[in-house]
């Protein structure tokens, strides 16, 4: 069993869900990166997601471009942070996630990042604009490496790409919460509970929800439709606005999760 | 012998190894339902007569094909050709694409339209497509565009757009790419995205190539009408490229000489520049496989054109294909040719053709002495140049 697996088995065991954390790696330099990370885990999150960061992030709404300007200003490359993966791995044993564009790992080479990822540590990997369909350079390596492909679901997959989602996905199988970039605001409504309790009847994987969770409140309502909830961009905000309330927020978020 | 050619893109969106589908899985549907409806459009004699009725009597087709004497004899070679794009409704090719893609949108059930755009050329055509089918229209344009091109941007108003500044990364055509694309994330299920050039996720390289390449099939009629034979040499200027694609795609499976043109900006040594096959490497960006600058990060690189509509980082996927299986020559004019070839155009044939086109041009002003009088070149005047002289203007220290 993967480590990501191993942490939502750990949740249910603990009868809650599994809070799953994204900062941007580099905002605004590794060495503080680190240093939230550490925070990130000692505080409650079973999982962390990694930005990495990208000129062009087409997915992403302002909070995170920000982020990763300011990263992409520190000079912060892929490489980098398969680096700073490998330096965490040695202190915390959380799972880890990259989440970043198709463009900076064609870049690297594809056979080339899974291995070097998955010698690292990195647990999983997340490309939001990598549909499974044009998946098969990363699905196939990272099966030999063990690295967890997670792959997206949106309120607009139809029935059938939802199996075919989550059949290419290994860890969890992320749930794009609203219509839309992240940061945006989320509505939780019956559409969105009827898509992914029919989602988690197509596979056994764990379904992880997130796009625009930004208060305990969303991640409470989000936390009873699926295993796992993902908060980024109010994470981001508040390192990056006010960072002496960063610690109480995650475990206000912790709390609710 | 004839060699029977093969249609692309395959049932995946690809040319060769080019092209594809990398985009959020939030715009899959869509992409499937525009490539259901385009489908079912191409087959519709309804759509297709009131699509030709439209370009005959409102956009004002077929542009003639202009024989430019005094350039010809002026460069002492090769006889020279012009498409007259610049003589379309609104200055410029992009309508003919900006029009079929508002009447899919309609026939698609959108209230809206959205589209990004570079030197505003096709903004304007798709505020214009906009208010003859009575759609909402938002047009998003970077900071930097918005000042050389503020001309287009009173136009698009005019017409009834909500024009929307990017000042985010580069502040041009690449990042109003971006926001047009989150935007169209966000309301997909009430919008269509005009996607301007042969660029973007599968189908839209397909469906702007088709819907362009009206130019390619006018003008091999009108220059068999005019000589008798076909052209020697086809050439058009490469942004997003599709003018290129539009003149091109007609005369891929003829024996002639096709050469595309890309910004040279101020030299490939520079760096400032928009030449992605003598500058660039294949990358994944905004929803295709293509030819890009970027660094060796993987991150895109800033781009420099004296001319808007051409100052992008990537290349349309075709052209990729068209590039490597070396069917197409590419080269690229810099600056300072394009703003020559734009003089000596005016002055030659009182004729102001807009900057893009004006690196068609430079390349021929190379090209046409090198050859014998009975070579004839073809090129796409893609579009006019009233919105570049405030931009020269300054260029020259002279305030309008």
């Amino acid at each position: 069993m993967s480590r990501i697996r191993s942490a939502f088995k750990k949740c249910r065991e603990k009868n809650r869900k599994a809070f799953i954390a994204y900062i941007m790696a580099g905002d605004p330099d590794l060495d503080e990166t680190k240093r939230r990370v550490l925070l990130l885990a000692k505080t409650g999150a079973d999982i962390i997601e990694l930005g990495v960061p990208f000129s062009d992030p087409l997915a992403d709404g302002s909070t995170i471009q920000r982020a990763a300007e300011r990263a992409l200003s520190a000079g912060v490359t892929l490489k980098d942070v398969i680096k700073l993966v490998k330096e965490i791995k040695e202190t915390i044993n959380i799972p880890l996630v990259l989440m970043t564009y198709e463009n900076l790992i064609y870049k690297y080479g594809e056979e080339r990042f899974v291995n070097d990822a998955a010698a690292a540590g990195v647990d999983g990997v997340i490309i939001p604009d990598l549909p499974p369909d044009e998946a098969l350079g990363i699905i196939k390596p990272a099966r030999a490496a063990k690295l967890d492909t997670i792959f997206l679901a949106a309120p607009t997959s139809a029935k059938e790409r939802l199996t075919k989602i989550a059949s290419a996905s290994r860890g969890f199988v992320y749930y794009v919460s609203l219509v839309g970039i992240t940061g945006s605001k989320l509505d939780i409504g019956e559409e969105l509970r009827n898509h992914i309790s029919y989602l988690k009847t197509c596979t056994s994987t764990p379904v992880a929800a997130g796009f625009g969770v930004s208060n305990p409140q969303d991640a409470k309502e989000m936390s009873q439709i699926a295993d796992g909830v993902i908060v980024g961009s109010a994470i981001v905000k508040i390192f990056h606005e006010q960072p002496d309330r960063a610690e109480e927020f995650i475990k206000q978020l912790r709390e609710a999760i | 012998m004839e060699v029977p050619a093969i249609r692309l893109p395959d049932k995946k969106g690809y040319f060769g190894k080019f092209g594809g589908r990398f985009v959020p899985e939030t715009l899959i549907s869509a992409l499937n339902e525009l490539e259901q409806a385009y489908s079912e459009a191409s087959k519709d004699r309804e759509f297709q007569k009131n699509f030709k009725h439209l370009l005959s009597t409102y956009v004002g087709r077929p542009t003639s094909l202009y024989f430019a004497s005094r350039l010809t004899e002026h460069l002492c070679g090769a006889k020279i050709y012009l498409k007259r794009e610049d003589l379309a409704h609104t200055g410029a090719h992009k309508i003919n694409n900006a029009l079929g893609q508002a009447l899919l949108a309609k026939k698609m059930g959108k209230k809206r339209i959205i589209a990004e755009t570079g030197a505003g050329q096709h903004g304007v055509a798709t505020a214009t497509g906009a208010a003859l089918t009575g759609l909402e229209c938002e047009i998003y344009m970077g900071s930097e565009d918005i000042k050389r091109q503020s001309l287009n941007v009173f136009r698009m108003r005019l017409l009834g757009a909500k024009v929307n500044e990017v000042s985010i990364g580069s502040k041009t055509l690449k990042d109003a790419i971006n926001e047009a694309l989150r935007d169209w994330t966000t309301n997909v299920r009430t919008t269509h995205y005009v996607m301007g050039t042969v660029f973007g996720p599968h189908p839209f390289p397909l469906i702007v190539r088709d819907f362009q390449s009206v130019i390619g099939s006018e003008a091999k009629k009108q220059i068999l009408k005019a000589e008798g034979r076909l052209p020697d040499y086809l050439v058009a200027c490469v942004g997003g490229g599709s003018n290129a694609m539009g003149l091109f795609y007609e005369f891929l499976d003829d024996n002639i000489k096709i050469i595309g043109v890309e910004a040279g900006g101020t030299g490939i040594s520079s760096g400032e520049h928009a030449a992605r096959f003598a500058g660039g490497s294949i990358g994944i960006f905004q929803g295709t496989k293509s030819y890009l600058l970027q660094d060796d990060n993987g991150n895109v690189l800033g781009t420099h054109s004296v001319s808007a509509g051409l100052d992008y980082a990537a290349v349309g996927p075709e052209h990729a294909f068209l590039k490597e299986s070396e069917r197409v020559l590419y080269t690229y004019a810099t600056d300072d040719e394009a703003l020559a070839a734009f003089d000596l155009l005016a002055a030659k044939e009182g004729i102001i053709p807009a900057l893009e086109s004006s690196h068609a041009l430079a390349e021929v002003i190379k090209l046409a002495p090198t050859l014998p009088k009975d070579k004839i070149i073809l090129v796409n005047l893609s579009g006019r140049g009233d919105k570049d002289v405030q931009h020269v203007a300054s260029l020259r220290g002279e305030e309008l």
